[in-house]
Formats: structure tokens, sequence, C-alpha cells
């Protein structure tokens, strides 16, 4: 019984740790509605600070002392992103945000390795909490029990700021209806900074904390922020409390799962989330999204299809992309296949998220199904390579079909995080069951059989396919379909109302979207060579959305040019230096600044701007000369 | 008008392509990959010894009067990134070798690739038993001593203990498995009277340490095996000490007597593990003497097992190239069978049998000096005397 109990608050400490992170992101989210990934970073800051301020200052002031300016400080750096960043991009278009934020991650994770080096290092102990506790025979540490004590009181204290406090009721009139609170005349931009500055330091005390039971090194960023996202869902976005009871029930599940299933942690918290979302689609506490004001469809230049011209100038450019061959290497041959199979990727997702309206998280599922598809059927069904490639992206097919019915029931960022949720079980599968998938040693000796195993084959192969898929994504986006998938992105409501079945249409369009995925993922397994859980994981997910959003995701095709930029960029800076994180991350923290709504986005206003005026100049010669007659 | 960008982008590599190709006669060079911004802590020291092995080779004249040049590639970590890299190295750097790696997945990756692309590829790092064995290859080499050489040198230790009831902690991924049931076969086998009582697998990277330390507790073992490392290890050690896990327990870990996982613990490090490592302060030998001294004027730093692993990589790509006096594969092959080379840790062969290098390790015990962990009675365990028979290595490798 004492070990159960011990067990328990075992469990307790670690959410406390939790809740701390993910009620910062909490805030943040619910006020700014900013999809901040850069909140593990603070993390990790605040416990670099931290250990840097308690080493320098001894004793018991200094410990605490250190922890609290450690906070304090990495809220400073906090502010300035927000002024200087994120405040030139909250009318871009949703989830842009989410590419500035993941562009500082990436520069801080090299930025801590350069000023505090690549070693573990291990902080001090907290003064006056090092031993442990006697509980009938099981040692509770009593810096656990600190923890514990300490959680109830910060909700206790974020509980008094939003209920007691002008400065609450505001955030609060936010949370619940941002452009109401503008229209009343309140200050907007502090609103957003200081509750920026609140969520950071929070995040930032969390990771400070963690010193005297962690290690400090430059992966604790992404070690919280997926797991932290994922309490916030469970909870409901903006709901503190929400984030309280979703720590301690993900801590406590995971305490006395691994009694049972000592593999659980692997995947628990998405199992739990997945669970949550299905049986409550706005998580524990969280009430439903009220209906978007701003009907993004109308923000939107409407889509056309290319003109005759641009036509022919799309066809030119593929007939010089064909040629590379004649004059190019291998190695840059290799490239452009790896290329041309993230442009099917990326632009299977742009299809979902833009055409759409529905962002997911885990796209990677699909693209890997597609590749374990072809390992599968090529390794040990020794089906030629043909056939493999044809039936492999079946596999996303099937899987886009029984992940998008539940997905499609949800919307916004609880469809999101449900996708990544299913992403991360199937990771899981492929990362556990050894005998099947071989596990992280992944499926090795996918070649591609002789005709197309020449870099020059594979590459037109490549070519080919993804100018297919792009061209198919197209038509169907300027189809009826197309259009009733639009309708419903913009206005459930009324597309419901003229006799659309909204959720049916998500639902194939989450298949087809799938399905392309999949084809990128059955070429990238030939390509390689292998299938590794990698192709089904987060950080291939998370560049997908990247590539997209750098597109821009409210044009047609704008993720290809997203998708040819990143990962040209990202091959090339890999290769060349040693700091490639801080340079691309640098990079995409230029381009989010440069091109606010994507590059071809950007492109295309300006485009359009220009042809709107040469309009009005026709458009007044015209009247001039009807007045004439 | 979408799809010129692709057609910029591909000429830009292009170019950048052929200037790489120019290569100058009087050169050899090695295609070096590694995961340097996933896991700096180990590829760090690993760049400084392969950087003072260059320097040594060239100082001596290069390889048979040609200069060493090691063009050396981040993987990120991922398998996917690390071929793209090798790839770059062999197409457009038109390396004689590629070598190096760390986690056992990418040095898979690569040694796939370099069986497909019949490039000759020395693995440095990566601890898996299949690379050698069921997925072995004809182009495949690896230097550090895998994880069934690491085991059955600590099992050796660990059946000399008294305790029949043990409980294992290790990371859940192939490395951690792997050494896991190596460790318990090797373990029953020697030891028919021994309990297996739990086993955690808590995720890679991320422990939940609490949890753990306790619910390994509740099995109440007599010892334990630990595969854990890096930040993982440093938490674990921190429960256990505060929570006791350890006190009166026999404690058997993988690895964690090299400096690499052993500093960060400082004075939290707890005593009487036993360990493979490391103990460079220990180690009095001519051979290791000359790299220490070198290593330190070079660097003004202490070695980590990782400097002594780029190290003598590049030290047998050398000794490699030197004999084949070639860059033909299948001349590189038959040259690293069976050649013997010295090493810091004295003379090493690279065996006909499965292409893997006789380099051992040490085995010792962690102890507290100055509020510094150390390792200490530490005895080196020569790779050779810690793999199966030949009858048995033949079953478990494929015929070429």
């Amino acid at each position: 019984m004492a070990f159960y109990f011990a067990q328990f608050l075992t469990g307790l400490a670690s959410a406390a740790s939790l809740f701390l992170v993910a009620s910062g992101l909490s805030i943040i989210f619910g006020v700014t509605r900013i999809v901040n990934f850069a909140h593990g970073a603070f993390y990790m800051l605040g416990a670099y600070v931290a250990f840097t301020l308690t080493e320098r200052f001894s004793g018991a002031l200094g410990f605490w002392g250190g922890i609290v300016v450690a906070a304090l400080v990495v809220a400073v750096v906090g502010v300035l992103v927000e002024m200087v960043l994120l405040r030139r991009i909250y009318h871009a278009p949703e989830l842009f945000q989410l590419l500035a934020t993941f562009g500082l991650t990436l520069m801080v994770q090299d930025i801590v390795v350069l000023i505090w080096g690549p070693d573990d290092l291990l902080g001090r102990r907290a003064p006056g909490f090092r031993g442990a506790v006697d509980f009938f025979g099981q040692n509770i540490p009593s810096y656990d029990l600190f923890l514990i004590a300490l959680s109830p009181v910060v909700l206790g204290v974020l509980w008094l700021l939003f209920q007691r406090t002008r400065w609450g009721v505001l955030v609060r009139a936010a949370t619940q209806d941002r452009d109401m609170v503008a229209a009343l005349g309140v200050n907007q931009k502090w609103l957003f900074t200081s509750v920026f500055a609140l969520g950071v330091f929070l995040a930032a005390l969390g990771g400070a904390l963690q010193i005297p039971r962690d290690a400090v090194h430059h992966a604790l960023d992404l070690r919280i922020i997926v797991e932290v996202f994922v309490v916030v869902v469970i909870g409901g976005l903006g709901s503190i409390i929400g984030a309280f009871v979703a720590a301690v029930l993900v801590s406590e599940l995971n305490a006395f799962g691994i009694l049972i299933f000592p593999k659980i942690s692997i995947i628990l918290v998405f199992l739990v989330m997945a669970v949550v979302l299905i049986v409550r689609p706005w998580g524990l506490f969280g009430k439903p999204e009220a209906a978007a004001r701003r009907t993004p469809g109308l923000t939107v230049t409407p889509w056309r299809p290319l003109a005759a011209g641009e036509r022919w100038a799309s066809l030119g450019a593929l007939i010089l992309a064909a040629m590379l061959p004649l004059f190019a290497g291998n190695y840059a041959l290799t490239v452009g296949s790896e290329i041309a199979i993230y442009v099917i990727f990326a632009a299977s997702l742009h299809f979902l998220m833009s055409v759409g309206g529905l962002a997911s998280f885990g796209h990677a599922a699909y693209f890997g199904l597609g590749a374990y598809g072809v390992a599968f059927l090529a390794k040990a069904a020794g089906l030629p390579m043909i056939v493999s490639l044809l039936l492999g992206p079946v596999l996303g097919l099937l899987g886009a079909a029984v992940f998008g019915f539940f997905a499609v029931q949800l919307s916004g960022v609880y469809f999101a995080m449900l996708t990544l949720a299913f992403a991360q079980i199937v990771w899981s599968i492929a990362f556990q069951w050894v005998s099947v998938t071989g596990g992280d040693n992944g499926i090795l000796g996918v070649w591609p059989d002789k005709w197309a195993s020449s870099p020059a084959n594979f590459y037109w192969l490549s070519l080919g396919i993804a100018a297919l898929v792009v061209a198919v994504l197209r038509v169907i986006v300027f189809s009826p379909f197309g259009f009733a998938l639009r309708a419903t992105r913009d206005s459930p409501l009324r597309s419901e109302a003229v006799g659309i079945n909204g959720k049916r249409v998500q639902w194939t369009a989450f298949v087809i979207s799938g399905t392309a995925a999949g084809i990128g993922g059955a070429l990238f397994a030939y390509l390689k060579g292998s299938v590794f859980p990698d192709s089904l994981g987060i950080s291939l997910s998370v560049d997908a959305l990247v590539m997209v959003l750098l597109g821009g995701v409210e044009t047609v095709s704008g993720a290809v040019i997203g998708a040819i930029v990143f990962k040209a960029a990202n091959i090339w800076l890999v290769s060349q230096t040693d700091l490639s994180k801080l340079v691309l991350g640098g990079f995409i923290v230029l381009m989010v600044v440069a091109f606010p709504k994507g590059i071809v986005g950007r492109l295309e206003a300006i485009w359009n701007r220009r042809r709107s005026s040469e309009d009005k100049k026709s458009a007044l010669a015209t009247s001039r000369v009807e007045v004439a007659e | 008008m979408r799809r010129r960008h692709l057609l910029g982008a591909g000429l830009a590599i292009a170019v950048a392509g052929m200037a790489g190709s120019a290569m100058a006669q009087s050169e050899i060079k090695i295609g070096e990959i590694n995961s340097y911004s996933l896991l700096p802590a180990f590829t760090e020291p690993y760049r400084k010894g392969w950087q003072l092995a260059v320097e040594e080779v060239n100082a001596a004249g290069g390889i048979n009067g040609k200069k060493l040049v090691v063009i050396s590639k981040d993987d990120g970590g991922k398998p996917a990134d690390a071929q793209t890299a090798a790839n770059e190295l062999v197409s457009s750097e038109n390396v004689a070798m590629l070598a190096g790696t760390f986690l056992s997945n990418i040095g898979l990756a690569v040694s796939d690739f370099a069986n497909q692309k019949k490039v000759f590829f020395l693995a440095a790092e990566p601890l898996t038993d299949a690379i050698t064995w069921s997925k072995g290859n004809r182009y495949t080499f690896r230097l550090r001593p895998s994880n069934y050489m690491q085991a059955a040198m600590l099992v050796e230790e660990a059946a000399k203990l008294p305790a029949k009831r043990w409980a294992t902690i290790a990371p859940n991924y192939e490395y951690g498995q792997s050494a896991v049931a190596v460790f318990k076969k090797l373990m029953s086998e020697k030891r028919p009277d021994i309990q297996w009582v739990d086993e955690q697998w808590p995720p890679q990277g991320k422990i939940d340490a609490g949890p753990v330390v306790q619910a390994v507790a509740a099995a109440n073992p007599e010892a334990i095996l630990n595969v854990t490392f890096g930040a993982d290890l440093v938490k674990l050690v921190r429960e256990g000490n505060t929570r006791g896990l350890f006190k009166g327990r026999s404690v058997v870990s993988f690895l964690t007597g090299e400096p690499e996982y052993l500093d960060p613990l400082k004075d939290e490090t707890p005593e009487g593990w036993i360990v493979t490592g490391y103990p460079w302060y220990d180690i009095k030998t001519p051979d290791h003497d000359k790299f220490l001294k070198a290593y330190q004027a070079k660097f003004n730093d202490y070695p980590r097992l990782g400097s002594i692993v780029g190290y003598q990589t590049i030290k047998a790509a050398a000794a490699i190239l030197a004999k084949a006096n070639s860059t033909d594969p299948e001349k590189l092959i038959a040259a690293t069978e069976g050649l013997s080379m010295p090493s810091p840790f004295g003379e090493i062969t690279f065996r006909k049998i499965d292409h893997q290098s006789t380099l051992g390790a040490y085995v010792g015990k962690t102890a507290l000096k100055d509020g510094k962990g150390v390792m200490v009675d530490s005895v080196y365990r020569k790779g050779a005397d810690y793999l199966p028979s030949d009858a048995e290595v033949a079953k478990l490798r494929p015929k070429d």
C-alpha cells in the first residue's frame, strides 16, 4: 500500500513539472492563438540560465534567487521575441506564427551549444531539499514534495490573477473574443506582450526548477514541447485547470502504467489524447470554439485555374527541369529526386490545409505508411518495383481512411492534435513491432529495379510522378468536389444549407491527401533503399508544415515552391555548415518577416496589385472612349 | 512558372557538385559522417580525435606520399539524411571510402548504401550486432566493440556476484533491447540459478526517472543492469541516489565508465558500479601515453572515448589505404581482412570472418575521487576474447 501511495506522489511530482510549462503554453494560445513551438526552447533556456546563475551564486538565496532571476531573464527574451518578431505576423494566415517559432527553436538549439558547450551539465541540488522523506519504508524525495506543493500554489496564483484583476478580466475576454476586446478599445499590443511574457516566464520557471533533478542539455526542448502540447489539448485549450488535471492524469497513468506495461511510456500520452479527443472533441475542460467570424475565403483573392500562358510556362519549366540529367552529376540528380518527392509530400498536405482548411500535424504518418507499404511488398512479398509503387500507397490510403474518419469530426487545433496522436501511434507500432518492421533498425535493401536504378532514370520517374500528382490535385481543386470542399472550409453552415455533406467531403479530401502522401513515401523508400520509423515521425510532419507555410497557405500550389526552397536550403546548409540549425532557423525567421503570406502568397499579392492597377487604367480608357462616343 | 525554381535550385547544386569533383590527384579523400548536431557530447571529442589522426598521418608523409583529406558531414541523427550525405561524398566528392556514424540505425543505413553502391565503409561507433552479423555485408567493417562483446565482458564480472534476483533498466530502442537480450542470454548460460524479476523500458531521452526507480525498487532485486546513458543516466542516478535504490544492490552498467557519461555525474557518481568505459587517467601503456600527450598538447583538453574512436577510425583508414595502395573497394576489402595495426589500446585486428575489429574496452568499477566520478580497478579486455566461436559467427552472418 505504501508503495502505491509513493508511486502516486511520484506521479504528482512529474505532473507538477509538466503543469508549469503547460499552463504557460495554454495562456499564450488562449489569448494570442499562437501555436508557440518555441515554448520548449524557452523552457530549455530557463534551465541553462538557472544553471549558470546557481553555479555562480551559492547558498539558499543564490539558488532560489537564481531560479527566479533565470525565469525573469528568459521572460525578457520572450518579450523581445514577441515585440520584434511576432507582432509583425499576427495578421498572417493561421498557423503562420508556428513557422516563426519553429525557426527560433532551431536557432536556440545551436545557440545553447555555442554558449554552454556540448556536454550534459549537472545543476546543483536545491538547498534544504537534498534528501528523501521516509514514508513506511518508501523514500520520497523532499524536492518532489516541494514540487507537488508548488503546482497548486501556481494554479491558485494564476486563478487569482485571472479572476481578481482587471488584467485578468481583459485576458479572459480576449480568450473568448479577441475582436470584441479590440473593438472596445483595449490596447491589444500590450495585452498580447504581457500574456506572452507571463507564459514564457512559466516555461522558463518550469525549466529552471528541473535543474536539481535533471541534466541540462541541448535536447531538453524537444523532449518537453510535444508532451506539453498534448497536455494542453487534453485539458482543453486556454483552460488552466484543464492543463492541471491533464498533467496529473497523464503522469499518474504513466507512473502506474509502467508497472504493468514497462514499454508504455513511449506512446501513453498520445493514446490518452486520442481517446479524450474522440470522446470529448474539445478536451476535458475546453469549450466548443465559437464560429470563426472572419471567413478565411473572403480575405483571399479568389483562386482561378492557370491561364493558358501560365500553363505553357509551367510546362516549359517542367521540360527544363527534365533536362537536368543532361548536365548535372549523380549527386545533384539524387537531390533533385528527393526534392521532387518532398514536392509530392508538401503538395498533399497543402491540399488538405489550404483547400480543406484542415491543418494536419501528423501528415508523415501517410508518407511513412506508403514507404512501409513498399518495403513490405518489395522485401516480404518480393514484388517488382512497378507493382510495389502502385500498391504501396494503398497502405497510406487505408491509414488515412481509418484515421481521417475520426479526425474530421474535429476542427482547428484539435483536429491537428488528433492527427498528431494517430501519427505517433503508427510511429510507435513501427518502432516497437520489431519482428515485422525491424523496429528502429528499419527495413533495409529496398532498392529500385534495374531500369530505375540510375540516378537520371529515378529522377525522371520522381519528377514525372510529382508533376502528375500536383496536376491532379489542381484539377481536383477546380472540380465540383473542390468547390464543395472550399465551401465547407469557408462556411460550414452555409455549405450544409445548400446540401453539402461536409464531413464526408472532408473525409474524402483527407483520404486523397493521405494517398498522395503515400505516393511520395513509396518513392522515398526506393530513393533511400530503406525505411525507418523516422519517416513516420514528428519532425517529418513538422517539415511538411514548414514547407506549406513557407510556400503560402492561401495559394493553390504554393507548397511546390515551399518544398523546393526548404529542402534545397536544408540539404545545402547541412552539407556546408556545422551550424546548420542556426542558419536554417535564421533563414526561416527572415522568410517569415519578408514574406508574411508565404513566398508564393507574397508574389501573387504583388502580381495581383500590379494587374488590378492595369485593369483600372484600361477600364478608365474604355469609359473615356464611351464618353467620347 | 512554378517549376522554374526547381531548375534554379538544381543548377546551383549541379554547379556546386562540379566544383567539388575537380579533385587533385595528390590527395586521398575519406568521407566521414556523424551525428554532430544531435549528439555533440560524444561527437565533438570524436571530431577532435580524427583531426589529430589526420594531422599525424600527414606529418608522417601521408598515404604513400599522398595527402589524406577527411570531408566530414552531419547527419542530424536521421538515417535518410545520412544517406544523402553518403551520396554526396561518393558521387560529388569521389571519396575513397566512407567512415563514421554513431547511432545503430544510421550505421545500418549507410552500410546498406555501401553494399548497394559498392563502396568501402568503416563504421566507427554503432554498437548493434546486426551491422557485422545478421545484416553484415562485405563492404562494411566496424571498429568499436559491439553490444555482444561489451555484454560478454560485463557478464564475466556480473556472474561472480552472489546476486540472484536481477532487474533491468534500458532505453526502449534497438540498442537497449539488444543489450538486455544478449546480457540475459549470456548471464543465464553462466548462472542458470538467477531470476529476472523486473524490466523497465523508458523511452530514449525521455525517462521519467521517479516512477521508474520506484517500480524497480518495488520488485526488490539484488542486482540491476543499466543500459541508459547521457541525460537519462543523470536523471536515473539522481533519483536512484535520493530514493536509495542503489543502496545494498549491485549495479552493472553499459558504457557508464566513458568520460562522456561519467563526468556529468560529478559528485553524484554512484560507487561500485561494474562498468565498461575509458579510464584515460589510469592507462599506463606507451601507445596510450603517446596518444594522450599528443591530444592534450593539441586541444588542451582530456580525451573522451569518442576521441579514441575518432582517432583510431582515421588511423585504421590510413593503414588500410596504405596497404591496399589503391582506392578500389575490392582491394580495400582484401587489404582490411586480417589487417593488424597499433592503437592507443594496443594492437587490433580486423577479422576476416565478420569484419569486426578486435578493439576491446576497459572494465572496472566506478568511484568518487575529489568530487568527481572515476573508474578504478580497471582492466583492459581484449575484444578477441569476447566473441563467439567462428562456427557460430558463420551461422549468424549471411553469405556474401
